[in-house]
């Protein structure tokens, strides 16, 4: 089972590094927090305002689309036929994948940690992005599995993940986007990385994160069912 | 000893019957050629066979295992190559074979002789994205060799390759069905039919028209039982297959006058035409 991941990890680690559409999505949104913290300044704007805004997008956006897209491509070229029939198990390929992308979104997540300057929190930023990671990786495996194509996997991925990245933003616009953003993980995850220096165990965030990463679960063990990889 | 076996299969996509009690059978170091024009259900027949697909009623084994109750292990002595069984197309060749032999638990060494087999050694490092379809194909059978399987199916293996591309893959089946591997595959061109397949099984809408060795087979439809003759003049004799025209063709041959000799058995296009009505391709 081991050698099976193994083999499916390094493979997508490798095909990645050659595919620039989902590379960049690694890289643009550190590039763009490293940008911004250091050339725009706003009186009264809290520590590290751009960093955090951009690691909840980027959290949002990189590991759901990537992983959705790797799926919906694997359906559409028929590269997955050839693994089942090697005896690789959906499972060891899911997390084979999950496991390059959760990887690749990790080491996206210490460029933040590198230019937020958390230093001794740098520990607990990566605990908390990893925790938001893992429902994103999930929600992106949900709706490749569901999807026939990229084409298909794009077009529901776009808006889910647009509406998880920027809810913590706009709700610092309007107050009853503000409440219902409270509900979904990334909201969650921004206001932990507001308070990371003073990280107490918030239990509201805690619940609502579990709520979110059980009913990614729910989601993903619907789709498998009914659509599956084989 | 039979690997591939197929008793009464049939198979219905929704109301529409695509096979219709099939019967075969592959032993081990066999080569059977399965002819058919495209939508006869060659694919869907390779599907029922590896267990890709449930068929709707009969029975597949191979070793004497049903294909519905394969097990992973067994999945590991199958070598398939098949048109729609992708690549990824950002790695490189090495890369790809590589990464089905850390699953087959392969040495590396045995992917540079993959490679090496199917003259792909130089293109080792290439991705597939440059690679033109007759390497693609090369490299697709030499997946499907990696793990040095039992029983080989093989869907169109020279299909689009130019004459020398063919007769190297060509060249690699026979030396599998050397080694003792059973092989399945399916082609429209006679002419590898022909060359390569020990038996042939003829499939037409769903149904086998015809099942025997090739030879059999275009004697079965010879009925006109003539032989032709090739003159040094120039000339073209067709004479009856009688004792007459052995006691001409010894006269012939005294003089020194023929070119060329030829008995006139029907080609396996010209059979597949008489039991269907239509051409192949």
């Amino acid at each position: 089972m081991t050698a099976n991941i193994m083999a499916v990890f390094q493979k997508q680690i490798k095909d990645t590094f050659q595919n620039k559409m989902v590379l960049i999505q690694f890289l643009i949104y550190p590039l763009l927090a490293l940008v911004m913290e250091h050339t725009v300044e706003v009186p009264g704007m809290p520590e590290r305002f751009f960093t955090n805004l951009f690691a909840v997008i980027y959290m949002g956006m990189a590991p759901l689309s990537s992983m959705s897209a790797i799926i919906a491509e694997e359906k559409e070229l028929n590269t997955l036929r050839p693994l089942w029939m090697a005896d690789v198990k959906p499972t060891e390929y899911l997390l084979g994948i999950g496991g390059s992308m959760g990887l690749l979104s990790i080491a996206g997540a210490l460029l933040f940690a590198l230019i937020g300057a958390y230093k001794e929190r740098t520990g607990a930023f990566l605990i908390v992005m990893a925790a938001g990671i893992l429902v994103s990786l999930l929600v992106g495996a949900v709706i490749g599995v569901w999807s026939r194509n990229q084409m298909m996997a794009a077009s529901i991925s776009i808006p889910v993940m647009m509406v998880f990245s920027f809810l913590p933003m706009l709700s610092m616009f309007n107050d009853k986007i503000g409440k219902w953003a409270e509900w979904i993980y990334t909201q969650q995850i921004s206001n932990m990385l507001q308070h990371i220096d003073s990280l107490a165990v918030n239990i509201k965030s805690g619940v609502v994160l579990s709520c979110n990463l059980a009913a990614a679960m729910m989601a993903f063990i619907y789709a498998y069912r009914k659509k599956g990889l084989k | 000893m039979k690997i591939i076996e197929a008793f009464c299969i049939e198979h219905m996509f929704g109301e529409k019957r695509v096979l219709d009690d099939i019967h075969l059978s592959v032993d081990k170091g066999e080569i059977l050629g399965l002819l058919g024009p495209s939508g006869a259900g060659k694919t869907t027949l390779i599907k029922i066979l590896t267990g890709q697909l449930i068929q709707s009623g009969g029975r597949a084994n191979l070793w004497g295992v049903d294909t519905r109750k394969l097990k992973g292990c067994d999945y590991k002595k199958i070598g398939i190559m098949m048109d729609h069984f992708g690549l990824y197309e950002r790695l490189t060749c090495l890369d790809n074979l590589s990464m089905f032999s850390r699953i087959y638990g392969i040495p590396q060494n045995r992917v540079i002789e993959g490679l090496k087999d199917v003259g792909l050694a130089e293109a080792g490092k290439t991705r597939v994205k440059n690679l033109s379809k007759g390497m693609r194909s090369r490299l697709v059978l030499a997946r499907a060799l990696l793990a040095r399987p039992e029983v080989l199916f093989l869907d169109e293996p020279a299909s689009g390759l130019d004459p020398a591309a063919a007769e190297e893959i060509h060249q690699l089946i026979w030396q599998e069905k050397q080694r003792g591997t059973a092989i399945f595959l399916t082609t429209h061109n006679m002419a590898e039919a022909q060359k390569l397949c020990d038996r042939l099984a003829l499939l037409f809408e769903g149904k086998l028209v015809e099942y025997g060795k090739p030879a059999d087979i275009c004697s079965k439809y010879n009925h006109q039982k003539q032989i032709r003759l090739l003159l040094h003049d120039g000339r073209e004799m067709i004479l009856p297959n009688t004792k007459e025209s052995a006691k001409t063709i010894e006269r012939y041959m005294e003089q020194e006058r023929i070119e060329t000799i030829h008995s006139t058995e029907p080609n396996l296009e010209t059979v597949f035409m008489e039991l269907t009505g239509r051409r192949l391709d």
